[in-house]
């Protein structure tokens, strides 16, 4: 029953795919056409085969123009692109998208390997795939429906007894459905032989993302010294300058009052002491303390014993294996964020943070029991993160309905040092 | 009263010496590393051992396990430990025992010669001396969750101090009270906690980090 079931609907998809192309969009004006002319006629005549022959070439006139007019290059991408996600969805085949962005779609060799796709790849494609649909269909109404309804003139052929008929559509139908999803696997192996990526294609894909991600690390790694700076220039530093300055005044006064002097170094004092608060401070935001002596684990357990949320934490990581110490960083501080924003937007009271280290990925999951609605494309937050990970090719993954709850899993390639 | 000493910067060394000596006491050991202070303190127990969180060779939190593991060989032997940062996480390593002489302090606080002199001499009898950083930090978290809320502010501030580790007749001195109005304090706090009561200053100071950090 599954097998028939899987045909049947492997057979219908494949229909859809092979018209949803140039080619089947021509196919099916040229049966029109046929059978108009045709009409009373057998309807399978040397008609088609001339036909064809014509419409072949024309389909690829057609579709060479579409790609040269502006604009319509759109029309053939999405057209290409239909296929890719269809191929993906029904044939199990996913095929990436080969486009050069910053290229204009006439210069862009994708756009000459969509069109070849469309114009001669697509029939070959189609008759992969309509075939079982055809091999059922005419089962079905040309054998089956001439014995059983009785409507349409029984398939003529030497010795075409109701049984022999009966047994030959039985046949095809059994062919049909059982050649079909090995049809659609084909057909995506055809597709993804055309529309994905060459391999130098994907290398300047990979060029284009390594380029852009090392540009923006550098400018948040050079955007973070300057606030570090910044940050000593107007703390510490001022701090210690005010200190010397008390001090000085301290020394002056030591003999004529020591009453204010001593108030003077008092002063000093805390002020030393305030120094050394914003000095913590600044490392903690740097690198914190824990994550430095004990690594990741232990670092987001105390981050968690330093928040008002109830915190749950299961981690498989190996206090021994630890990953590259930028990663480790990295992690610390998406994790440190999500958690404030837990703490901040969610109105959640519990979080379960779940680290998970093999086959040289790190997945972290931040799941909390708030409101949802969290949008990666509203909050800065989501998307800083987002972007700091994809140096590391990392990527972030929400799912947030309204009402929560949130989880949010991330998935750095790490290797252990 | 005798201390051993861990710490690897000479002048922080060299300035920690000269304090607790002005303040009366003996230093058995003043070393730089932690394997150093462990064979000290095999040779020569002291009363309590000071030791530095962050040590040589990994520069990383090498002092602590070293007191860890010090307490390990000779259980209920007093530490002081200082760092530049706290962390409630190293606090509660540090505490997990359940026994006293017990002190996590920052380093800013050797400021205050007096209160820093105070709170060794405190360890090295089986006290507790807890950082107000780590203290405020607790406080923060079990205040979120509301479960303070049937304190009122005055005895939550008596409740910070007491956390500290700090004695009745030390905490009446720093509020301005008398010791019997703190003594008042105390037993309506541990009332509305549900805690056990306890003569005992430090079964009372265990009581009450044990609640907040649960």
């Amino acid at each position: 029953m599954g097998t028939l079931r899987n045909g049947g609907r492997a057979a219908a998809r494949g229909l859809v795919l092979g018209l949803l192309n140039p080619a089947g969009m021509a196919l099916i004006l040229l049966l029109f056409v046929v059978a108009k002319r045709s009409a009373g006629g057998p309807y399978l005549d040397q008609n088609l085969l001339r036909t064809l022959l014509i419409v072949l070439p024309l389909t690829c006139v057609v579709v060479l123009a579409a790609t040269l007019i502006p604009g319509l290059a759109e029309g053939t991408r999405g057209l290409a692109g239909l296929t890719r996600r269809l191929a993906g969805d029904w044939c199990g085949v996913p095929i990436a998208d080969p486009y050069r962005h910053e290229t204009p779609a006439r210069r862009d060799p994708a756009t000459w390997r969509d069109m070849l796709w469309l114009s001669v790849g697509s029939w070959l494609g189609m008759l992969l795939v309509v075939l079982p649909a055809a091999l059922i269909g005419i089962g079905v109404i040309g054998f089956l429906g001439s014995r059983l309804i009785g409507a349409i003139p029984p398939p003529a052929y030497p010795g075409n007894s109701t049984a022999s008929i009966l047994v030959f559509g039985v046949a095809l139908i059994a062919a049909g459905l059982y050649s079909a999803p090995r049809m659609l696997t084909a057909y995506g192996r055809l597709g993804r032989s055309m529309l994905a990526p060459t391999g130098s294609a994907e290398l300047e894909r990979r060029v284009e993302h390594l380029s852009q991600t090392r540009t923006e690390t550098l400018d948040s790694g050079a955007a973070e010294i300057r606030r570090i700076e910044r940050d000593l220039h107007d703390g510490a530093q001022a701090r210690l300058v005010a200190m010397g300055m008390t001090l000085d005044a301290a020394g002056q006064l030591i003999d004529e009052d020591p009453k204010a002097a001593r108030a003077l170094l008092i002063e000093a004092r805390d002020n030393s002491a305030k120094a050394l608060q914003e000095l913590r401070n600044l490392v903690r935001g740097i690198h914190p303390p824990v994550l430095a002596d004990r690594g990741l684990a232990d670092a987001i357990r105390a981050l968690a014993l330093d928040t008002p949320l109830r915190i749950h934490l299961t981690s498989d990581l190996e206090p021994q294996a630890r990953p590259f110490a930028s990663i480790e960083s990295a992690a610390y501080f998406a994790v440190n964020e999500l958690v404030a924003n837990v703490s901040k937007h969610a109105k959640a009271s519990q979080a379960w943070i779940d680290f998970r280290q093999h086959d040289g990925m790190l997945k972290i999951t931040v799941t909390d029991d708030g409101q949802g609605g969290a949008d990666p494309r509203n909050g800065t937050g989501l998307q800083g993160i987002e972007r700091r990970l994809a140096a590391f090719d990392g990527v972030l993954a929400v799912s947030s309905p309204p009402g929560g709850p949130t989880a949010v899993t991330m998935e750095i390639p790490c290797a252990s040092r | 009263m005798r201390v051993a000493i861990a710490e690897d910067l000479f002048l922080l060394r060299d300035g920690l010496t000269r304090m607790l000596e002005a303040h009366g006491f003996a230093i058995t050991a003043a070393v730089d590393n932690g394997d150093a202070l462990l064979a000290a303190l095999r040779e020569d127990p002291p009363d309590v051992a000071i030791v530095d969180v962050r040590l040589p060779p990994t520069f990383t939190d090498e002092g602590l396990r070293a007191a860890l593991q010090a307490r390990k060989e000779n259980p209920g032997l007093p530490v002081l430990v200082l760092s530049q940062y706290v962390e409630q996480l190293y606090a509660r390593e540090l505490l997990a025992g359940g026994s006293g002489g017990i002190g996590y302090l920052l380093k800013d606080r050797v400021f205050d010669s007096a209160q820093f002199a105070d709170a060794v001499r405190r360890v090295a009898r089986g006290g507790t001396a807890m950082d107000p950083e780590v203290i405020s930090r607790l406080l923060a978290r079990t205040t979120g969750d509301g479960s303070l809320s049937v304190l009122s502010p005055r005895e939550r501030e008596v409740l910070a101090l007491m956390a500290e580790g700090r004695s009745n007749a030390a905490i009446a001195q720093r509020l301005v009270v008398t010791e019997r109005a703190v003594a008042k304090h105390t037993a309506s706090i541990f009332l509305k906690l549900n805690l056990q009561q306890s003569d005992d200053d430090n079964r009372r100071v265990l009581a009450v980090l044990a609640y907040l950090g649960g």
